[in-house]
């Protein structure tokens, strides 16, 4: 026989339906957040972790000017190197139809016939290379479909000075590129960036390294350290030009998986708590409010012999079936919000197989961490459970005092009508239950407004970056460091309005034993078009001596203003020394670092050199200059910043940008949960009086005032603390989604506060609906015979 | 005559301390014999709830003695007032305190399902002359019905007490001599002891013995030479 109780427990729970499933909402968000952002985590990784051990991604990296094929034998036979495998590489552009500029392309060599012993490719159409031909190559899978290219068809490109023609023989993923950009942009465009493989000796004919190589890939054995191998692949490539070995982890395409697996597992740590927290205030709120008004019920059980045991667990059981339920139902949502990420993962990130992997831990995590805070909430009330003695909780209650509340509000009372008066003395009366709901709907709306700000933060970022922070039209690359007279030429080039040229050098910044590798920016003196500016946007002017870093280098190497950084400058006679931190740049894509132009040519020994030059344009004349440029020969590459942007804006539009929505709808969730519960519970605590008042003659209207006035009340007080609060909120948690890709300002953004707060009005609005369809529905007479 | 299921020696009860202590019971000795119907007679205030439900365990003296048969209800500890309650007394409350979410049936299961010798909750709720409304809920009876669900919810573990704090009071005359009637069956089909409380003196005629109360103290004990049946009394 099913236990009476556990009638009274569905009933109960049926009763409480709305309730319980605000509460369950927010316990399931939480849950689901997290099933799917570990579960992503694991995916990621493990899929990573496959991929690179079946097409064998090399554990360490080494570029080096010219260095004769012998070194590469020599350092194949240093302890802890299983595999050395050299190659060429070096940057094409790819003539596309209707693209006046060219499209931007890495070359890499593969061997004349076979696989590669490192860096494998996965053919995902066509052949391998088989020698036969000079002119065969193998383009990358993303960039081909985004060109419609396929196996047969030509490609035109230029190299190194020279045009040449292709023939595409095969598309191809690689380990190797898993996540690509073009170069100096972050976001990854299938268009806009090539990689194209062909065979070693036709790369070596290109840029005359017969013999010769640019670029090393080392595989390492098991017991292998990784920096004894690195020190000592750069002892022996150093008279060659080395540019310094380093480790998978900064492999560019690398580390912008493992930043996007941190940020999710930060993530999954961090977020569901949030939602579990305010669950558990709910629960708690809602279970002592129930436990109030079921004193006698409570009491009677008691009286007949029920234990405190069996009593609680009763109150206990109505805990557990709602964080279960939301836990469950957060679970399941988890596993299909999981599956569709995976499909937007695969838009960045070229995996050729990714499944959304569940991790089992997770459910289980989930589910007891759901069930522990919610037992959290209820544990206190069961508290007052057991103190309750049958004797008392038998008798009825007296009356609500009101003595008080109506003396403090009597001045005031005066000059309102009847209705307002009880809003207002029942606010006075209760302070602390007011302050409670206040403070529940002002988290609601912190939490609002700092989830729309950090959205808006990356809208901001964008406008930043491509208005502020860059203010040229496009940027060209120099096929090597070039002399400033090559800027005049630029210049003189019809179309172009202003020219500034810029210098970047591979470096290693070391503060003792921290180390960030990274790239020196040498800009010219009062720069007009990009320029290092502080936290307020102002430009930071560059000393003499003295380096400017971003603010995420500055943190990871623990730099004040005025602290000594080693810099290790990874090009020319690679000079290694300690300079000045004059300033912190508040940048917000990459984590650059700045220093004055003149300076570091002299720093390497090179005065009156750049490696790339930003240009203003006339836009009429664009296409005219792309075709000037493309044909000059020390340029490798031109990139428009509109391009960039766009590509930008797409991304933040189509992916991550969705996740604004569900930010926001995340948002609505809780904050509906928590102003719901203070509404019912408002409800259920009047619901004589408001009877009584239709009773008297009141309309339902009047009567929804007296309920919604108070609601109303709360909200408007709650709004401008939960502005406040949110303030705060938003720069935690814009500290803790900014990486060293991009770095996201909390700032205040008043269209943010005037959404948040939309978000609350309109969980309010809808609570407040819900809430007086409870009160034309209730039975007048029913409302009336209840004792309370 | 056998061993009186109640004795009382000085039994006290205060409420509060200091100058607004109030003094609810005043030295109370009392004896209550097995298998009667004893009815508690006085004003309002004069302490009978009180010392109902002391005697219930429900509540605890300040001072005196209170014994069930041979124990001690003042020494017991909560666990063990639970257990008393759980399996030797029954319940009957002026406001009936019938659970809303629960039909007449599964208030009397409330009862049955902890009890160790129970009667069916149908046949608790037949032997109010309810067995029909079985499955109604507590809005969907009057104020009789509900009475009499509680009741038969207080019998339905044939209790050895049954406490009724006024279970009349809510009541009109008809439905009020129903109840009485009901009790007085309980009575004489089961043995069971009963306490009620009373402050209407009409309702004293179906006693075997009348305490009279007043300011928390006994007044006098009337024993009723002839029981009325409740259909008898005038109201
Ligand atoms: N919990 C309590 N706290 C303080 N005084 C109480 C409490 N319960 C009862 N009293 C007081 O004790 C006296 C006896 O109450 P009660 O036993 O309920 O009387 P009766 O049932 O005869 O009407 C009354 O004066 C009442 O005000
Ligand atoms: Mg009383």
């Amino acid at each position: 026989m099913v236990s009476p109780l556990d009638h009274k427990l569905v009933r109960d729970l049926w009763r409480m339906k709305g309730q319980g499933m605000a509460i369950g909402a927010v316990i399931g968000v939480g849950v689901m957040l997290m099933v799917m952002m570990t579960g992503l985590t694991v995916s990621l990784t493990e899929t990573r972790a496959a991929y690179y051990d079946r097409y064998r991604l090399a554990d360490v990296f080494a570029s080096v000017a010219r260095a004769p094929d012998r070194m590469a034998d020599r350092i194949a036979l240093l302890p802890g190197v299983a595999a050395a495998e050299s190659r060429i590489v070096g940057r094409a552009l790819i003539e596309v139809p209707g693209e006046a500029l060219g499209i931007q392309a890495q070359a890499v060599s593969l061997p004349e016939r076979g696989r590669p012993a490192l860096n494998d490719i996965y053919l995902t159409h066509g052949r391998m290379l088989d020698g036969s031909r000079s002119d065969d190559v193998i383009v990358l899978e993303s960039f081909a479909k985004a060109h419609d290219l396929s196996p047969g068809d030509t490609l035109r490109a230029t190299m190194n000075g020279s045009r040449r023609t292709f023939r595409i023989i095969g598309l191809a993923q690689s380990p190797e590129f898993l996540y690509t950009t073009a170069p100096g942009e972050l976001v990854p465009d299938d268009a806009r960036f090539g990689v194209i493989w062909m065979s070693r000796s036709s790369l070596a004919a290109t840029y005359d390294l017969d013999g010769a190589f640019h670029d090393l890939l080392i595989g390492l054995t098991r017991d292998a350290r990784q920096d004894a191998v690195i020190t000592a692949v750069d002892d022996l490539l150093d008279r060659f030009g080395g540019r310094g070995a380093y480790g998978r982890e900064d492999q560019q395409s690398n580390r912008f998986v493992s930043e996007e697996i941190s940020g999710l597992e930060a993530a999954a740590k961090g977020v569901p708590p949030i939602f579990l927290a305010v669950a558990s205030f709910l629960l708690y709120i809602v279970m002592s409010r129930m436990v109030q008004s079921e004193r006698e019920e409570i009491g009677l059980m008691k009286a007949f012999g029920y234990t405190n045991a069996e009593v609680g667990t009763h109150y206990f059981k109505m805990i557990l079936a709602i964080a279960a339920g939301g836990a469950l139902a957060g679970c399941l949502a988890g596993i299909v919000a999981g599956r569709m990420m995976i499909g937007m993962y695969l838009i960045y990130f070229k995996f050729p197989f990714l499944v959304f992997q569940l991790d089992p831990a997770s459910f289980v995590i989930g589910v007891s961490a759901s069930i522990l805070a919610a037992s959290a909430g209820g544990l206190f009330v069961l508290r007052r459970v057991f103190a309750l003695d049958p004797a008392a909780a038998m008798r009825p209650p007296a009356p609500a005092n009101y003595v008080r509340a109506g003396q403090m509000g009597r001045a005031l009372a005066r000059r309102l009508d009847q209705p307002s008066r009880m809003v207002l003395r029942r606010i006075l009366r209760q302070p602390a239950r007011m302050a409670g709901a206040m403070i529940g709907i002002a988290t609601g709306m912190a939490l609002s407004v700092s989830m729309i700000t950090i959205y808006a933060g990356f809208d901001r970022t964008i406008d930043l970056t491509f208005s502020v922070v860059d203010r040229s039209d496009a940027t060209v690359s120099f096929t090597h460091p070039v002399s400033d007279k090559t800027l005049f030429e630029l210049g003189r080039l019809p179309g172009v309005t202003h020219v500034e040229g810029m210098r970047h050098v591979p470096v290693v910044f070391g503060n003792g034993r921290n180390s960030y590798r990274g790239v020196l920016t040498g800009l010219p003196p009062d720069p007009q078009l990009n320029w290092a500016l502080d936290a307020d946007m102002v430009p930071i002017p560059l000393p003499d001596r003295g380096i400017v870093l971003s603010v995420y280098i500055a943190q990871t190497l623990d730099l004040r203003p005025g602290d000594l950084v080693r810099i290790d400058l990874r090009e020319g006679r690679q000079p290694i020394l300690e300079v000045p931190v004059a300033g912190i740049a508040q940048t917000l894509l990459g984590s650059p670092a700045y220093m004055d132009l003149a300076a570091l040519n002299a720093l390497l020994g090179e005065p009156g050199r750049v490696t790339s030059a930003a240009l203003t344009l006339d836009p009429a004349r664009a296409d005219a200059l792309y075709r000037d440029l493309r044909d000059m020969p020390t340029v490798v590459g031109v990139s428009v910043k509109a391009q960039a942007r766009d590509a930008f804006v797409e991304i933040m539009d189509t992916g991550a940008g969705s996740v604004r929505y569900v930010m926001g709808a995340m948002a609505f969730i809780i904050t509906f949960g928590i102003v719901y519960n203070a509404a019912r519970i408002a409800f259920a605590e009047r619901e004589r009086d408001l009877a009584s008042l239709r009773v008297i003659g009141f309309t339902s209207g009047e009567a929804a005032f007296v309920l919604l006035g108070e609601l109303a009340v709360v909200v408007f007080v709650a709004l401008p603390l939960g502005g406040v609060l949110g303030y705060y909120l938003s720069f935690g948690i814009a500290a803790g989604f900014s990486t060293e890709l991009y770095q996201i300002p909390a700032l205040f953004d008043p269209v943010s506060y005037g959404s948040a707060m939309l978000v609350v009005l309109g969980a309010a609005f809808v609570s407040g609906l819900l809430v007086v369809r409870d009160l034309n529905r209730s039975d007048l007479v029913e409302a009336l015979k209840r004792r309370e | 005559m056998t061993s009186p299921a109640f004795t009382t020696r000085g039994l006290t009860k205060v409420y509060g301390e200091g100058h607004t202590a109030v003094h609810a019971l005043r030295g109370v000795d009392l004896e209550i014999p097995k298998g009667e119907v004893v009815v508690l007679l006085g004003p309002s205030g004069s302490g009978k709830s009180t010392l109902l439900n002391i005697l219930g365990g429900l509540d605890r003296a300040t001072d005196g003695t209170a014994l069930f048969h041979d124990t001690n209800l003042s020494e017991m500890t909560d666990r063990q007032l639970t257990r008393f309650r759980r399996d030797h007394v029954g319940f009957v409350f002026q406001f009936y305190n019938l659970m809303p979410s629960l039909t007449a049936r599964e208030n009397v299961e409330l009862v049955t399902e902890i009890a160790q010798a129970p009667l069916d909750a149908g046949d608790a709720l037949a032997l109010v002359g309810l067995a029909d409304r079985a499955d109604h809920f507590p809005a969907q009876l009057s104020g009789g019905e509900q009475q009499r669900v509680a009741i038969a919810r207080a019998i339905a573990k044939q209790p050895e007490v049954l406490f009724c704090d006024e279970p009349t009071g809510a009541l009109d005359s008809q439905t009020g001599r129903t109840v009485l009637k009901v009790l007085q069956d309980v009575n004489d089909q089961l043995g069971s002891t009963i306490l009620m409380v009373t402050h209407a003196a009409h309702t004293a005629k179906m006693a075997d013995r009348v305490i009279h109360f007043a300011d928390g103290a006994i007044r006098e004990v009337v024993l009723n030479a002839t029981k009325l049946n409740p259909e008898e009394i005038a109201w």
